[in-house]
């Protein structure tokens, strides 16, 4: 019947495909550099002969060791949490189709913090070990996201984008004054939280086994979601034309935000802004397709969260900023950017 | 009673009541939508026709009632099944930045698709094919927003069209377009019936435009059929006065005889009560 009404054409453009995969391409080289320099610069300048040796033939010697031990967790650490940052920030955009949503949407953030800095008061020195602080900061951020995810589908539509961020918001305040609160009584508490706060991939490199199945459970839900997550940019009622259940498809895609959030406050404590910015930078990228979208963002998140850490090291020689701070002074002005062009972006 | 697949309507509401924010918008209804018609639903503003139409299309849940299709129960049927066999536009769809014709068209092969198998040979012809059908195969690289209002209502039904169904149900598809555009989408619209065999129900508000390209015409007031049946039946200056509240002259079209309404003023605005 199709015969008829269709002429014979050449299918030539149907699906322009190259450009996405250009820009994967680019990505991958990108995180390949990231990688090369977070093992090659560190406090003591080490060149690409010793790399080479350090990763291929090691024997023992200091640059062996320094590269071994010292900058390889860390970096498969910064690895870890750029490519959970980078996912987690397009999933949030994704789902609320909100330009400047980021993985701290859920209450991550302040709900890790108030765990780690409550944690201190109640069991006093062993809560501020390095694995307590890695639960405790664990738990209080799927708690988080559980206690919001509950307020915001309390309401006779279910949970929608706009809920959820009120509901996050409310959470994040009330986590927060509790925090304050509590550092406020407490200077233990005080120094913990202080401890805590900075943004950091150095710490806790050693946790990051630990932290691998969670990683994975939550890359393999974002997966899974990429083809509702594309129904639902045509809106709501499109994707239940096409046949997405929408309230499963938004519990999945939260659940796999919060737990790649959580991995990432745990294994590095909060770190702004590179959430918000990897989606941005895929998006142009890759174009508006969460196939190469959400694959992009993993790829480029961990490229800057390494970069931002490498970088982190050269600025401030012979000690090092946290990867937290340099973000966020890098973050600020792209914010600006964004703020300033001409056509805003939709999702 | 068991009827034939030749008697079964491929569509029907059975006493559905349709509301949303606890109110009732669509009362107790009863509508039976036959294989290979073009019916579109009139009435006021507000009273209750898109609301109709999702709840035909399974985007509302009903309050009271069911919505078969091909007499089965849709709300018992998994999503995937129905997106199989029956696509909505709905009235104002949203599109990311950036987003290409192609890709978008893509989209509508969303319900056979699964996560092991992306995209096949099958999916490729059918974006294909879509796109020829609404004649925008040249445009498949072009952003969205880059194209004209007709242009891209044109991409949106051809999304709807890669989805594969037997029934169409598109809300006011022509909101926004100019005469021309209108006419060209339906035209589009009378193409994919007649030669696609596809089952259309839509919104419209134009009147003569609805009854100039639909087989049945069902009029709605209050969330209630007032009148249903062919263009010639149902659009009558009594009609347009007790739906409408519109004083009308019914003429007969010139090409085919079909009525054409032609306003005569002195309006008494019918307001929806809830």
């Amino acid at each position: 019947m199709a015969a008829t009404l269709v002429p014979p054409r050449a299918r030539t453009g149907t699906l322009p495909r190259r450009r996405p995969l250009l820009g994967l391409a680019v990505g991958a080289g990108v995180l390949a550099a990231a990688l090369a320099l977070s093992l090659a610069i560190g406090g003591r300048p080490t060149s690409l002969a010793e790399l080479l040796h350090a990763l291929f033939t090691p024997d023992g010697s200091v640059a062996d060791l320094a590269i071994r031990e010292l900058r390889w967790p860390r970096t498969v650490n910064g690895l870890v949490v750029g490519a959970c940052l980078g996912v987690a920030g397009c999933l949030s955009q994704g789902h609320t189709r909100n330009a400047v949503a980021d993985p701290g949407l859920l209450g991550i953030y302040p709900g890790a913090a108030l765990a780690v800095v409550g944690g201190s008061l109640v069991f006093g020195g062993a809560g501020t070990t390095t694995y307590a602080q890695a639960a405790l900061a664990f738990c209080g951020a799927v708690v988080a996201c559980a206690v919001v995810f509950a307020v915001g589908s309390a309401t006779r539509h279910g949970v929608t984008p706009v809920t959820l961020v009120l509901a996050g918001a409310a959470v994040s305040a009330l986590a927060g004054g509790f925090v304050s609160l509590i550092v406020l009584s407490s200077d233990a508490a005080l120094d913990t939280l202080r401890f805590w706060q900075l943004g950091s991939v150095a710490v806790r490199g050693g946790l990051v086994p630990q932290m691998l199945p969670f990683v994975a459970v939550g890359l393999a839900l974002a997966a899974a979601n990429i083809g509702p997550l594309n129904a639902l940019a045509l809106g709501e009622d499109t994707a239940r034309s096409l046949g997405v259940s929408v309230a499963r498809a938004r519990f999945l895609g939260l659940a796999s935000l919060a737990l790649l959030a959580a991995c990432a406050v745990t294994l590095a404590g909060p770190i702004a802004f590179a959430g918000l910015l990897v989606p941005h930078m895929v998006r142009g990228l890759v174009g508006a397709d969460y196939r190469w979208q959400l694959p992009g963002c993993a790829l480029l998140g961990a490229s800057l969260l390494l970069l931002a850490d490498t970088a982190g090291r050269v600025i401030a020689r012979p000690g090092e900023l946290p990867v937290g701070v340099v973000l966020a002074v890098l973050g600020a002005p792209f914010f600006v950017h964004l703020a300033r062009r001409r056509r805003l972006v939709t999702l | 009673m068991k009827s034939t697949e030749e008697t079964t309507p491929i569509l029907a509401a059975e006493g559905l009541s349709l509301g949303f924010d606890g109110r009732t918008v669509v009362h107790s209804l009863d509508l039976a939508f036959e294989r290979g018609t073009v019916t579109t639903v009139i009435g006021p503003n507000g009273c209750g026709k898109s609301t109709l139409l999702r709840g035909l299309g399974r985007l509302l849940r009903p309050e009271a009632g069911r919505v078969t299709l091909d007499g089965a129960q849709i709300a018992a049927m998994p999503p995937r099944a129905v997106a199989c066999r029956l696509s909505v536009l709905p009235q104002t769809p949203q599109a990311p930045a950036g987003l290409t014709v192609g890709e978008l068209v893509a989209r509508g092969r969303h319900p056979r698709q699964r996560w092991y198998q992306q995209f096949t040979g099958g999916d490729e012809r059918a974006v294909s094919d879509a796109l020829a059908a609404t004649d925008i195969s040249d445009l498949a690289g072009v952003p969205l927003e880059d194209l004209s209002g007709g242009q891209r209502q044109r991409a949106w039904i051809s999304m709807t069209l890669a989805q594969e169904t037997e029934l169409l149900l598109l809300d006011e598809p022509t909101t926004y377009l100019d005469l021309a555009h209108q006419v060209e989408v339906l035209e589009l619209v009378q193409r994919l019936n007649r030669e696609l065999g596809r089952t259309v129900v839509m919104v419209l508000h134009d009147i003569s435009l609805a009854a100039r390209y639909s087989d049945r015409i069902v009029a709605m007031r209050d969330g209630r059929i007032v009148a249903s049946g062919t263009p010639g039946e149902v659009i009558t200056p009594r009609l347009l006065w007790d739906v409408f509240g519109l004083k009308a002259q019914v003429i007969a079209e010139p090409t085919d005889g079909r009525p054409h309404v032609v306003p005569i003023g002195g309006c008494r605005v019918v307001r929806a009560v809830s």
